[in-house]
């Protein structure tokens, strides 16, 4: 394990620092919304999906129907869906393994998981690897929400980091897929949620943006496909 | 904090929703592979989400307190330039946040 724990830090040990950081920062805002701090680092154990955690957290905060919960994080982490589809699953051995592997999939461990390529990946490396990201993500949001309960309390201005976090996200993804039409549906969907559903607006916007991806789909040439 | 009980059924409901959604494609490969609907989905999908949820972020940003939103709109310029820039991540998120508690602590 040492082993695979030493390939692991040398292919994602930047991964590891900043998903620490970025835990410090779901910490912090975890206690900004009144919650005790011991909750930042069990949710992110639990969970283990930072974008929909941030969300999570305010939904918690305000006791948002289960329900709500529920298709909300369905819908921010319906992209899960396709990463088991590249995922060289098969060449991760033992069945403890390969569960765990499938349960701490998350955006980053898809990417640099599948990036290695199949041939060079075993157990060890992507349980040492997926380990290592789990354990930054909890013990940077276990430090950030201490910090946050103990001394950045009325801080103002701390859960920028969750504007920061998403707006950042949206540039690197427009730029991966510089597709203006999806672009334009979802700012519609977001802003129309906003004006008639503030309460639910993420539900609201997540609901539309995917029944207008379904027409979409009807309507798009199928030659494209194929392109 | 909200009721013991209610923060253990939305833990819950989150974990049961993502577990499933990462084992799904690895119990039902061939569903999910052949659908061209789920296929386009998948192509869409994530830049709309990340979408709808960078909008959420703005939508959140306190525009009334006692800077008058100074802080988190310097913060959002500062984000977005850093991250055009230098395209880190990390670098965009702690500057852009650095900015806005300093302007937002100094009002």
């Amino acid at each position: 394990m040492t082993q695979h724990l030493r390939t692991a830090a040398r292919d994602a040990g930047g991964v590891w620092a900043g998903l620490f950081a970025l835990g410090i920062g779901f910490g912090v805002l975890v206690t900004e919304h009144g919650l005790p701090w011991w909750l930042a680092p069990i949710i992110s154990g639990v969970v283990f999906a930072g974008s929909a955690e941030f969300v999570l957290v305010g939904l918690v905060a305000v006791a948002a129907p289960v329900a709500t919960v529920a298709l909300t994080t369905f819908l921010v982490n319906s992209r899960h869906l396709f990463y088991g589809l590249s995922f060289p699953l098969h060449r991760v051995e033992g069945r403890a393994a390969k569960a765990y592997s499938v349960f701490a999939l998350c955006d980053e461990a898809f990417a640099i998981l599948t990036a290695r390529g199949a041939r060079e990946l075993n157990a060890g490396r992507a349980v040492a690897t997926q380990l290592g990201m789990h354990l930054s993500w909890v013990s940077g949001a276990a430090v950030g929400a201490l910090a946050g309960s103990a001394f950045l309390h009325g801080l103002q201005g701390v859960d920028f980091v969750l504007t920061a976090l998403f707006v950042v996200l949206a540039l690197d993804a427009y730029r991966d897929c510089p597709d203006r039409l999806a672009l334009g549906t979802a700012l519609g969907a977001a802003v129309l949620a906003w004006a008639i559903a503030p309460g639910s607006m993420l539900l609201v916007a997540l609901s539309g943006y995917t029944a207008v991806l379904v027409v979409r789909h009807w309507y798009a040439p199928r030659s494209v496909e194929h392109a | 904090m909200p009721e013991p009980g209610y923060v253990v059924g939305a833990l819950a409901a989150a974990v049961a929703v993502t577990v499933a959604l990462r084992a799904l494609p690895f119990v039902a490969r061939a569903a999910v592979k052949d659908s061209p609907l789920l296929a386009d989905l998948g192509r869409w999908m994530p830049l709309g989400a990340v979408t709808v949820l960078a909008v959420y972020g703005l939508t959140r940003l306190d525009l009334h307190g006692a800077d008058r939103g100074a802080g988190p709109l310097l913060g959002l310029v500062v984000t977005v330039v850093v991250h055009l820039w230098r395209r880190s991540l990390l670098l965009s998120i702690v500057a852009g946040t650095v900015v806005c508690v300093a302007v937002s602590s100094l009002a």
